[in-house]
């Protein structure tokens, strides 16, 4: 099994952050991983992506063209990505920021407040780990498992106070009913 | 054994020259190698290396060029724009039979170009890019943990033979992260007897020159320059075979290409189609023999690399042009996608087939 995920948005709303959580994950899970950010001349505002693969060959291309998985995190890249995905994958989106619906049928979509959850919950730029734990729930080949030890990777050390809203944010995601 | 951690290939390379005993770099800011000085610039002060942004390529190539004088691990990197800049160092380095190490994350070329992964320094780093009659070994890796050994690598033989060493990456290889096992390091030792490092009024003065005006002497300076290149094409080829046994394609890539071209394989393999690929991890010394040995069961060679054809004459020249060698390329930052490099590699069993 390898799931191509493919995780975008604007830069500064954690795109890039959300997909190394992932990798740690499955790096800590056994798994073999890439993580693949887009580069260039980006900034706060600017679109930002990132492809991580977790799977159980050894992986090739690191480069996500067919994600099994898609999460959006604004119209722009639901637009651009949403046809690249393949038939029976999974969208995630954000629908604080996209009021569009996914006009194809033939892929499954979670339609998730994920900026709104994550402003009423007083943990505002963590949208991302919001849709990150809908994410758990909802793969065929993800638990919510090894969380901690994976954010505990990702988190920089200055920054290990926000352990707790990342694991809360997580939670919120994964419990969270359409 | 050493926990596997993730890292970007730049830091890799960064981390694994420090434990290769690098204490001294110097560079120039450039997308997309920077993360190589900026991890430099973090670690070197607190090693007691040092860490020097220079004021151009040029500045930082003859200070690599410096401190190889003297017999130190040092090393510089940038991306192909800069690279063309330090070409100049890169020859003297050559001819003063230096070693040193340097890196290039290839970008869309030429010109400025563009800051999206690119191969299209080929020619540059196998045949030349520097004036004069001189070789680089160039190392060509696949993984972030292959960005961390050949590091290594690059600097025992750059030591070994007193000639760069050069890895030739890309920026998708540079910005990806996988999982990397960086163990301790043996530095090994090597004859540096040559260095200038102060006489302490005990020694003749050592020498580091590439001027030479006298041509009989120029001649046998690159005469025995050549016996010690010769000597890296008998022992240092390196190369990867993947399903070559039955082959009756064969794929040449390296880096990123090699990496699409092997999903391509794979699937293409699904179908009953008997393709393989050697992917060199030396460009130079490049493995010529396991090539000119695929020629006599593959009918069909492609060349996958993201330029207009560079790789692919070193190919033909490698098989004596025995069989017909496709190109399969994107420029430009363009990666190939698996599915083209399988197209084209259906279309070469189709065409085997018909003759």
């Amino acid at each position: 099994m390898m799931n191509q995920i493919l995780i975008a948005g604007f830069g500064g709303q954690g795109v890039l952050f959300a997909g190394k959580f992932l990798a740690y994950k499955g790096l800590i899970e056994g798994k073999q991983v890439s993580w693949l950010p887009s580069y260039g001349p980006e900034m706060r505002g600017g679109t930002a992506n990132c492809s991580v693969i977790v799977g159980d060959e050894p992986i090739g291309s690191p480069i996500v063209n067919a994600p099994n998985t898609l999460i959006a995190m604004n119209l722009p890249s639901l637009q651009k990505y949403e046809n690249a995905v393949v038939p029976g994958g999974l969208i995630l989106v954000d629908s604080t920021l996209i009021a569009e619906k996914v006009s194809r049928t033939d892929v499954r979509v979670c339609y998730v407040p994920a900026t709104k959850l994550a402003n009423d919950s007083g943990f505002s730029t963590l949208a991302n780990m919001i849709l990150i734990g809908k994410l758990l729930k909802e793969s065929e080949d993800m638990r919510f498992d090894h969380t901690e030890d994976a954010l505990k990777k990702v988190i920089p050390a200055r920054k290990m106070n926000l352990l707790d809203v990342n694991l809360k944010a997580l939670e919120t995601g994964y419990n969270f009913a359409e | 054994m050493s926990e596997k951690v993730l890292m970007k290939g730049n830091e890799a390379i960064a981390e694994a020259a420090i434990r290769a005993g690098c204490r001294h770099y110097f560079g120039y800011p450039i997308t997309p190698q920077t993360e190589v000085a900026a991890y430099m610039a973090k670690r070197m002060p607190k090693i007691g290396g040092c860490f020097l942004q220079a004021e151009s390529e040029i500045a930082a190539i003859n200070m690599v060029y410096g401190v190889a004088g003297a017999g130190k691990r040092v090393m510089t990197s940038s991306s192909s724009p800069g690279i063309s800049l330090k070409s100049e160092g890169l020859s003297y380095l050559a001819g003063s039979d230096l070693p040193a190490f340097v890196v290039n994350v290839q970008r869309g070329g030429p010109g400025l170009g563009g800051i999206q992964p690119s191969q299209s320094d080929y020619f540059q780093a196998t045949k030349g890019g520097g004036h004069g009659d001189y070789k680089m070994i160039v190392l060509a890796p696949a993984s972030v943990q292959e960005m961390a050994s050949l590091t290594i690598k690059g600097f025992d033989l750059a030591d070994k033979y007193r000639m760069t060493a050069m890895i030739l990456a890309d920026g998708t290889m540079g910005q990806m992260m996988e999982p990397v096992e960086l163990g301790d390091v043996e530095v090994k030792e090597y004859d540096k007897s040559w260095a200038v490092t102060g006489t302490k009024c005990r020694r003749a003065h050592n020498i580091v020159n590439s001027l030479s005006l006298v041509p009989e002497e120029l001649e046998q300076l690159n005469f025995a320059r050549y016996e010690r290149y010769k000597a890296v094409e008998e022992n240092e080829v390196m190369y990867e075979s993947y399903l070559m046994d039955d082959a009756e394609i064969c794929v040449v890539a390296f880096g990123i290409s090699a990496r699409v071209s092997k999903n391509a394989i794979n699937e293409a393999r699904k179908n009953g189609i008997k393709v393989g690929m050697i992917r060199p991890i030396t460009l130079w010394p490049f493995p010529k023999a396991p090539l000119l040995a695929a020629a006599e069961h593959c009918l069909t060679f492609l060349s996958v690399e993201m330029n207009m054809g560079q790789m692919i004459e070193d190919i033909e020249l490698a098989i004596r042009c025995k069989r017909p060698v496709q190109l399969v390329n994107r420029v430009g930052g363009m990666i190939p996608s698996p599915e083209q490099v399988l197209q084209a590699i259906e279309e070469a069993d189709k065409g085997g087939k018909a003759s």
